[in-house]
């Protein structure tokens, strides 16, 4: 039998092999201690995540400050009561241990037909790389609520967390995670969507500091006509390994991902990762999916990997695409600003801005904007453009 | 008071098949208040002399000179020649995502001024441009040239013409692919520029279409990589009546 006569005979049963994407499972036994030559694994350096991925439950905490606007509560609710809500399970052992050794998890919940103004906003701050905390997150957003949540995440600890959004149908959602830690701090987030019928998210994942900081934002469909944008942000210095795995489960008809990730390194030894992975299930007729990762290289020594993968087990679709570039600076955008007069360094900084502006435009929390742009200011003065500034 | 001089200037460029010469010796004189029309069949070189001139890295120069009044161009960075008094409109002009048009032609207007422009008069003055060029008040808000329609880029073009104000402007092809609507309103912002003290133009075109609306004082026909044929706008009327093929033929 042919791979393609086996996918499809899998799909047939309602099984769908991703070899990618292995089955969620809270089991531990279904998770062992990778070796660093699985293809999930390969790109990232073992050793440097400093024993989380055979680390026992552990007291260690962040500190939590929110803001909470009326409506939205937060809570602690057990193990069992994430796994009844529909606590979307682990798919790699980082998450399954977050979820076996947190002794519990922390519920956001905005009720249904409730508009926050306002953004929930979450700061966790870590105080040693020598604590080891493990995270457990829901977040149930009820039937046409609309809410923005950002997660604050600074300071340095060895963290590793499970999040889950539960997106009913019809809310609107728009999610930012921003990795801001010391230069020491190792983090492996997995972020799981569940998205409503006819609801739409917007996640977006940015990461600045860190030592090793590991991302997933996986989307599935609770139901035909829900669409994510999956938007990404990063900026890997010297030493620095920032890796972010998308995987888009096109489970339902009518669906729509769309993704956007953009990075820049400096420095050696900078590395970063991007897998995209789409997967279009049998079911999923009519679904539009595109995907998109422009990395820039600033300086030698930076290693930049970037993977888009598509599955396709239904030829019925509105569109899939995907795009990926890895680049130094564009020798006819300089040209082109340079001829106007702009000298060489002020025209690189023009065309760095420009790269993340696009970006950070199309996150939609003006109050974040401001900080995030900053930000690229601040990394960029630190290297290649340090005479403008 | 502004001359562009170019004397035997020779060009090559890098092909799979080793270096190529494009430009095979070419003279020409631009003094201030005269425009210059350089006409030629499309692979003639016309676009390689624009793109050498502002200093195009894939442009190597093997021989001759340019000065800009007695300023050896050629040894300025590119940006350095900008600031010196050159502007090349581009015949494809290059997007630059998430860079607004306000934000860079502020930025340009800086560099060649070598200050920052006074905030009130410098709106406005953008704004003149703007509604002059038929562009709408967002277009400032706009990434450049991202997603432009060809006519809007050009207009584009020569708004940032009108607003650095340099001494002598390149025009590669600014008239190919315009509708007769936006053929007009480029070459009115064209005129005005030459209405202005000492300015000269190098208009670089494969049609006579634009040349009813902006008169040249000189004609030059390009073939191969040199200048064929000179004289006044009367040649121009020439090349409408019997086109290229007179040069192309000696050539054989």
């Amino acid at each position: 039998m042919t791979a393609v006569a086996e996918a499809l005979e899998a799909a047939d049963q309602g099984h769908v092999e991703s070899h990618l994407n292995p089955p969620a499972s809270y089991d531990l036994a279904d998770h062992p201690v990778p070796n660093g030559r699985e293809e999930v694994w390969r790109f990232t350096p073992l050793k440097r995540l400093r024993g989380i991925l055979d680390g026992d439950a552990s007291s260690d905490h962040l500190t939590w400050e929110t803001t909470l606007p009326a409506g939205v509560t937060l809570t602690e609710i057990t193990a069992e009561q994430a796994v009844e809500i529909g606590e979307l399970a682990p798919n790699e052992r980082p998450a399954a241990l977050a979820a076996a050794n947190s002794g519990g998890a922390m519920l956001l919940d905005v009720p249904a037909d409730t508009v926050v103004e306002e953004p929930v906003v979450i700061r966790l701050k870590g105080s040693s790389v020598d604590d080891l905390v493990w995270g457990r997150l829901l977040y149930r957003v009820g039937a046409h609520a609309e809410v923005t949540i950002v997660l604050l995440h600074t300071g340095s600890a060895r963290y590793s967390a499970i999040q889950s959004f539960l997106v009913g149908d019809g809310a609107k959602v728009n999610v930012l995670s921003l990795q801001d830690w010391d230069d020491d701090a190792v983090h492996l987030g997995r972020d799981a969507i569940r998205v409503g019928r006819d609801a739409s998210v917007k996640h977006t994942s940015i990461s600045f500091g860190g030592d090793l900081v590991r991302m997933h934002a996986n989307v599935e469909y609770a139901g035909p006509g829900g669409e994510a944008e999956l938007l990404g942000l990063y900026f890997a210095d010297e030493g620095q390994h920032l890796e972010h795995r998308l995987f888009a489960d096109h489970n339902a008809p009518k669906t729509k991902s769309h993704v956007v990730y953009k990075g820049a390194l400096q420095g050696r030894g900078a590395h970063t990762v991007w897998i995209g992975n789409v997967l279009i299930r049998k079911v999923a007729e009519g679904i539009e999916t595109y995907e998109e990762n422009r990395n820039l290289v600033l300086t030698d020594g930076c290693q930049a990997d970037s993977v888009p993968n598509l599955e396709i087990e239904t030829g019925e679709i509105a569109g899939a695409g995907h795009a990926s570039a890895t680049a130094r600076f564009d020798d006819e955008q300089l040209f082109y600003l340079r001829s106007r007069g702009v000298s060489e360094k002020e025209a690189q900084r023009l065309v760095v801005h420009g790269f993340f502006n696009d970006l950070i435009r199309k996150v939609g929390i003006p109050s974040i904007e401001e900080k995030l742009l900053e930000t690229v200011e601040a990394e960029l003065a630190k290297n290649v453009l340090k005479e403008l500034t | 008071m502004s001359t562009l001089e170019i004397k035997d200037l020779k060009v090559q460029v890098k092909t799979e098949d080793g270096p190529k010469e494009i430009l095979k010796g070419v003279t020409l004189t631009i003094k201030d208040g005269e425009t210059h029309a350089i006409m030629g069949p499309n692979g003639s070189g016309k676009s390689t002399l624009a793109y050498s001139i502002a200093g195009h890295p894939r442009y190597e120069v093997t021989g001759g000179t340019v000065t800009l009044d007695g300023e050896d161009v050629l040894e300025m960075s590119v940006d350095e020649r900008a600031r010196a008094g050159l502007f090349l409109a581009m015949q494809y002009p290059v997007e630059v995502p998430g860079v607004s048009v306000a934000n860079f032609l502020r930025t340009a207007k800086t560099a060649i001024d070598g200050e920052a422009p006074k905030l009130r008069t410098w709106v406005k003055d953008v704004n003149g441009v703007m509604e002059r060029m038929n562009l709408d008040a967002s277009f400032s808000q706009r990434s450049v040239n991202e997603g432009f329609s060809g006519g809007e880029k050009k207009r584009h073009e020569i708004a940032q013409l009108d607003l650095l104000d340099p001494k002598v402007a390149i025009l590669d092809e600014t008239d190919s692919g315009l509708d007769i609507d936006a053929l007009k309103v480029v070459s009115e912002g064209v005129n005005r520029f030459r209405e202005r003290e000492g300015k000269g133009v190098l208009l670089i075109t494969h049609y006579t279409r634009i040349l009813r609306y902006i008169k040249p004082d000189y004609v030059h026909v390009f073939v191969d990589g040199q200048v064929a044929d000179e004289g006044g706008p009367e040649l121009a009327d020439e090349l409408e009546a019997n086109g290229y093929e007179k040069y192309l033929g000696t050539k054989v």
